[in-house]
């Protein structure tokens, strides 16, 4: 008998195994073309944070328009610049397309990167882009929700932060929608752009 | 008081002087260690952090290690290691230094091994030439400028540009 329910979990536990690993390497429907593959149907999700400008801005705020959500911090030297003005560039080629998106930048280091900061940091790139900063437990929740990374790591002067890379691509009901990676070609990151702008 | 004013201004002539030759020649030989186009990026407004890249080649018959430097805009100078992986950016700092095999060449650059300079004290700018020094274990020290690319580009000298097909406009800060 003990030995029954023990094959029977072992068989459970096999199962969901396959699942899970059909469902990461985007065999499962839904997942396809997208990098990293997590489960697409739970990234995105409610948060509240505050915009470069000082205004709340919450989750539900953004319904009935598609929004992109990119993590970064402003002492990023590299990844971040580099992502923020391809996205300006990107939105600049939308053309009447690119007010039909929302941009988001949410810090990953609240502690340094203040509302003032942000201001200051984006005068450098499309105006379009907002900034968003919160709390830790404000930013936790959202890098909860969008499966997003970040930690902060110890330098012999500072620190600096690793984060998720990718920018998110969320439709108007705030559901997952795609991603654009770092390294992303101009061509290929436009078109998922004009994609989304009528989702 | 006058002759400090003079000496001043000769020190400045110099540093000028020293700017405009590095930004021709802008290739440099320590020892058994040659150094080839230092450059970054014009830093976006507030931005506290940029990046330095170059290559180095190393002719000689032993290691040589970058251990550190200095770059005169930044209060502090580090030699970093940067990757992408699954989506995620890490970055660490490199404690015992960037090593440089006999014969080989190592390329620092966007999205991998670069020196990182934090504590900004004022904004790169588009095409000006920036000082800094480098600091090897074998090699020793050596003067070096960073010759400043735009803002996103991936490789110096305009290279690296390209966004497909289509998109013909410069890529340019606004």
């Amino acid at each position: 008998m003990l030995r029954t329910i023990r094959t029977i979990a072992w068989v459970a536990i096999a199962g969901l195994a396959v699942a899970a690993a059909l469902a990461f390497t985007g065999v499962l429907p839904g997942l396809r073309g997208t990098t990293p593959a997590p489960f697409a149907a739970s990234i995105g999700g409610p948060f509240a944070l505050t915009s470069h400008k000082g205004a709340r801005i919450t989750s539900d705020q953004l319904k009935g328009k598609p929004f992109t959500v990119f993590f970064g911090f402003t002492y990023c030297p590299d990844v971040c610049p580099t992502t923020l003005l391809d996205l300006t560039n990107l939105i600049k080629d939308l053309g009447p397309d690119a007010d039909k998106i929302g941009y988001y930048f949410v810090t990953v280091d609240p502690a340094r990167d203040t509302p003032e900061q942000l201001t200051l940091y984006l005068s450098s790139f499309d105006n379009r882009i907002t900034g968003l900063v919160g709390t830790a437990a404000e930013l936790a929740g959202i890098a909860k929700a969008y499966r997003a990374i970040y930690k902060r790591v110890e330098t012999k002067d500072g620190y600096t932060m690793d984060h998720t890379a990718t920018m998110y691509l969320m439709d108007r009901t705030g559901a997952f929608a795609g991603t654009i990676d770092y390294q992303e070609q101009h061509a290929t990151a436009l078109a998922k752009l004009k994609k989304l702008a009528a989702r | 008081m006058l002759l400090s004013k003079i000496f001043h201004a000769a020190a400045i002539v110099a540093t000028l002087l020293t700017a405009i030759t590095a930004a021709k020649a802008h290739d440099y030989t320590v020892g058994d260690l040659k150094i080839g186009h230092p450059w970054t990026r014009v830093t976006p407004e507030g931005a506290r952090a940029a990046g330095g890249f170059m290559t180095i080649t190393n002719t000689g018959t032993k290691p040589d290690t970058l251990v550190g430097g200095t770059f005169v805009l930044s209060e502090t100078f580090e030699v970093h290691e940067m990757s992408v992986t699954d989506g995620t950016m890490k970055m660490r700092q490199l404690d015992l230094g960037l090593v440089i095999k006999p014969g080989e060449t190592v390329e620092m650059k966007p999205g991998s091994f670069h020196v990182m300079m934090i504590g900004m004290k004022q904004p790169l700018r588009d095409g000006e030439t920036i000082k800094g020094t480098l600091v090897f274990e074998r090699a020793g020290t050596i003067e070096i400028g960073y010759k400043v690319e735009p803002l996103g580009a991936r490789a110096a000298g305009g290279a690296g540009h390209d966004h497909g097909s289509g998109h013909t406009a410069p890529k340019k800060a606004p």
